[in-house]
This record gives structure tokens, C-alpha cells and sequence, in this order.
């Protein structure tokens, strides 16, 4: 059985990841990056709607008649969403008012829908739960990795405003790379999630023939040896 | 596989989403109700800060409940009053104008004399690197409003130079400093026009009850 879990684990993180395969979620990916701590705060709130709302699509599998599995499913994220949102404006204030206006978006994002009718819809509660998760966890590594790209080359800073975030405690994350950086706006502005998706999309491509090359190259040398 | 029967059914896909939807909506009236008071705080508190920044110098009241509510430009505009010993000392309130990608809305603090004690842009879609140079943390420009009032510079002069006013634009924006200075001068205008109202020194409504407001708006319209 651990056999599935680290496969779910594997999809999730790298070979079926949200953004970079299946493309899915490209609204928020574009509204939110433009900076390394907004990525990384949309895609924790991501994680966490994507995770319980797999549990429960779930857990309810059973009841839900195919007929309207649709409008069920929709119901149970946007109200996950609403969760997420008023609890996020009660506790973590100063967030909220950067990632707002996107957390609805969250209802949006394909990506939720997608997992509940691909995964969780057919499956046991642990291992949806888990889809969920790391689909979310790879969702916020690609957001996380886009937003610090175009921060850095737009503002040369990486996880400004952190502490809003992640408490004080972490204000260290807080750098400035580029001292007395003039800024590239191009980056900040929409484009640049564009382009930095693009050039991101074309090296997970190269990177992933290279591994395959390589892995077939080792499999076939004890063959010639 | 009664189940499977019976998800069949129309009556039980209609029980179904009616028990989903009632489920959801009960919790989120659960949420709702714990995140309320919360939720409420945190605004309180962005208000009083923003407030604050607008407000140089110490008050002895508490502005967001010492309110008159005044019809503006662009609809009611709350008013809210700072006083010293019960006298109204200076006054804040919210103005609004249309920038290059929206409504650029700022707070605006006025004192007694109509001097502006400062301004800030809450909110705007402006440009970044652009028409965000309004916010003090990029340039000085929103402190060039500090002191000015209704005759320096004189009306026609209030607008930004491109206007043939005394107001810096910026390069490459225009639009979203004029935004502001329009409707800083319009909060001026508004000052001037409800000053009467506003300035209301009446000891009675300094109670800083929510209702203060309502009764200092009669005690005004009585006086006249």
C-alpha cells in the first residue's frame, strides 16, 4: 500500500504538478505571484481547501449520486473557501488585506474541482486526503517559485513582508538581494507571470528528458557490460 | 445495493443537495458567528490607523465613535471628529476620485481653519512604480498637501501644474495625482460647505455615544 501513497506523493510534488502539467489554477497562479510571500500565503490557503475538500468528497463518496455530483461538490468547496477567508480576515488581518481579494479566487481555481472528480470522488478518505495535500503542496512550491523569480527580478528582494505572513519569527526570510535596485516592472506586472511560467514550463521539459535519458542510459549499460 | 437505487431517485438527489446546502450554510453561520467580533476589531483597527495618520497631535475622544454622517460629492460621507476638552478640533473624512484604473480613495484630515493637517491614499488600482508614487513609503508627494488650504493655493491654482496649479504631476502619471488633488479639493469644498455641522462644539454630543452624531445633527439644525 505505501507503494500508492508515495506515487499520490511523487504526482502531487513533481510529476503531475498542478501548475507546471496539468496547468491548471492559472488565475491565481498569474494574480498572486508577484511576490515570493504572496505565492507562498495563496498557496498554503490552496492546500489547505484542496486537502479537505478531497477528506470530504470523500468521505461522502457513497451518498453523492453522479447525477449531482457537480453542484455537491461545488457547494462543499465554495463553503470551504468561505472558511478560509473569514478566518483569515479574523486572524491573520494584516494578510488579508495583501491575499483578499484572491482567496475567493480559490473557488475558481480548476485545480480543487479537478482533484474532487478525478481523485477523491472514487477513492478511500486517507489517500484523497493525502492527493489533496500534496497537490496542494506542489501547487505552493510552483507559486512559491514563480513569485520569487519575478520578486526578485522586479524588486530584488526575496519574502518581503514575510512576517504578515508567517509571524515574526520568520521576518529573517525577509531579504533584500539587489541593494539600491531601481526594480523591473515589467516582472511585477502581469507579463512577467507570463514569461517566467513559460521559461519555467520549457526547463521543467529539459529537466525531466535529461532524467529520463539518464535513467534509461543506466538501465541499458549493464545490458552492453 | 439499495443504495445504488435509491441515488438514482430524483427525491433523494433533491435531499441530498438540500441536506449539503444546509449543512454548509450551518457552518458557515457557525464561522460567521465566531469570526465576527474578530473580524470587527481588525477593521477598528485599520480605521483608527489610518485615522491616526491623518491626525497629527493628541485627541481626547474616540474618533470612531464621535461620527456625523453628511451627504458628499459622491454620496453620504462619515465624518469623524476629533476633539480636545469637548471643542472640535479637526475633523477626517474619506474623498474619492477616478484614477487611470479606478477610484482612487483617500482619507483627509482638516483642522478647525480649513488647514489640511494630511492626506493618504487608502486604496487605489494605480499603476505600480507609477501612479503608486501617491504612497509616502515611495515618494514625499502626499505631504505636499500638509497645511495648504482653500485660498493658498486659491481655488482655480488647486490642481496639479499641468492644470496650471501648484501640484506636482508625476512623470508618465498624471491622471492619478490629479485624481487626488481633485478630490482633496473637494473635500475642502465639502469642509467649507458643512463646516457649521461639523464643528458643532455642543458638550452634549461629545458623550461619544455611536448616537452622538445624530444628536449633534439636530443640535445644529435647531441652533439654525
Amino acid at each position: 500500500m505505501s507503494n500508492i501513497y508515495a506515487k499520490i506523493t511523487r504526482d502531487g510534488l513533481w510529476d503531475n504538478n498542478i501548475v507546471f502539467v496539468q496547468i491548471l489554477g492559472m488565475c491565481p497562479t498569474m494574480a498572486v505571484t508577484s511576490s515570493a510571500t504572496n505565492g507562498l500565503g495563496m498557496g498554503l490557503a490552496t492546500t489547505f481547501v484542496l486537502a479537505a475538500s478531497n477528506a470530504v468528497i470523500a468521505a461522502g463518496r457513497n451518498l453523492i449520486s453522479p447525477d449531482v455530483r457537480i453542484p455537491v461538490y461545488i457547494v462543499l468547496i465554495a463553503s470551504l473557501v468561505t472558511l478560509v477567508d473569514v478566518s483569515l480576515n479574523a486572524f491573520a488581518h494584516d494578510l488579508y488585506k495583501v491575499l483578499g481579494l484572491y482567496i475567493a479566487l480559490i473557488v475558481a481555481n480548476c485545480a480543487v474541482l479537478g482533484r474532487a472528480e478525478a481523485f477523491a470522488g472514487k477513492s478511500k478518505v486517507a489517500p484523497a486526503a493525502l492527493d489533496g495535500l500534496m497537490m496542494g503542496l506542489g501547487f505552493t512550491f510552483a507559486l512559491t517559485l514563480i513569485g520569487g523569480i519575478r520578486e526578485l527580478i522586479g524588486a530584488g528582494t526575496l519574502f518581503a513582508n514575510a512576517h504578515l505572513l508567517l509571524g515574526s519569527a520568520f521576518a529573517f526570510l525577509e531579504t533584500t538581494v539587489i541593494p539600491h535596485y531601481k526594480g523591473y516592472l515589467l516582472m511585477i506586472l502581469p507579463p512577467g507571470g507570463f514569461l517566467v511560467l513559460g521559461f519555467l514550463l520549457a526547463g521543467k521539459r529539459v529537466l525531466d528528458r535529461r532524467l529520463a535519458e539518464r535513467s534509461a542510459r543506466i538501465a541499458a549499460e549493464p545490458a552492453v557490460a | 445495493m439499495g443504495l445504488d437505487n435509491l441515488r438514482a431517485k430524483l427525491v433523494y438527489q433533491g435531499i441530498l443537495l438540500g441536506s449539503v446546502t444546509l449543512l454548509t450554510g450551518g457552518a458557515l453561520a457557525l464561522a460567521d458567528h465566531a469570526t465576527k467580533g474578530a473580524i470587527e476589531a481588525a477593521k477598528e483597527c485599520d480605521m483608527k490607523q489610518s485615522l491616526t495618520q491623518v491626525l497629527p497631535g493628541q485627541y481626547d475622544n474616540d474618533l470612531l465613535k464621535d461620527t456625523v454622517v453628511l451627504p458628499g460629492p459622491d454620496g453620504d460621507v462619515t465624518v469623524y471628529r476629533a476633539r480636545r476638552a469637548g471643542k472640535v478640533e479637526a475633523v477626517v473624512f474619506q474623498v474619492q476620485g477616478i484614477g487611470y484604473a479606478g477610484p482612487v480613495v483617500s482619507m483627509m484630515g482638516v483642522d478647525r481653519d480649513g488647514h489640511i493637517l494630511g492626506v493618504r491614499v487608502i486604496q487605489h488600482k494605480e499603476t505600480p512604480g507609477l501612479g503608486d508614487k501617491v504612497d509616502p513609503a515611495k515618494t514625499n508627494w502626499i505631504h505636499s498637501f500638509e497645511g495648504k488650504f482653500l485660498g493658498n493655493p486659491p481655488a482655480d491654482k488647486f490642481a496639479v501644474k499641468k492644470d496650471g496649479g501648484v501640484f506636482d504631476q508625476f512623470a508618465g502619471a498624471t491622471i492619478t495625482p490629479r485624481a487626488v488633488v481633485k478630490s482633496v479639493k473637494g473635500g475642502l469644498e465639502f469642509f467649507a460647505r458643512e463646516k457649521g455641522k461639523l464643528l458643532d462644539d455642543n458638550p452634549g454630543s461629545s458623550a461619544a455615544t455611536p448616537d452622538g452624531g445624530t444628536a449633534a445633527r439636530v443640535a445644529a439644525a435647531k441652533e439654525k
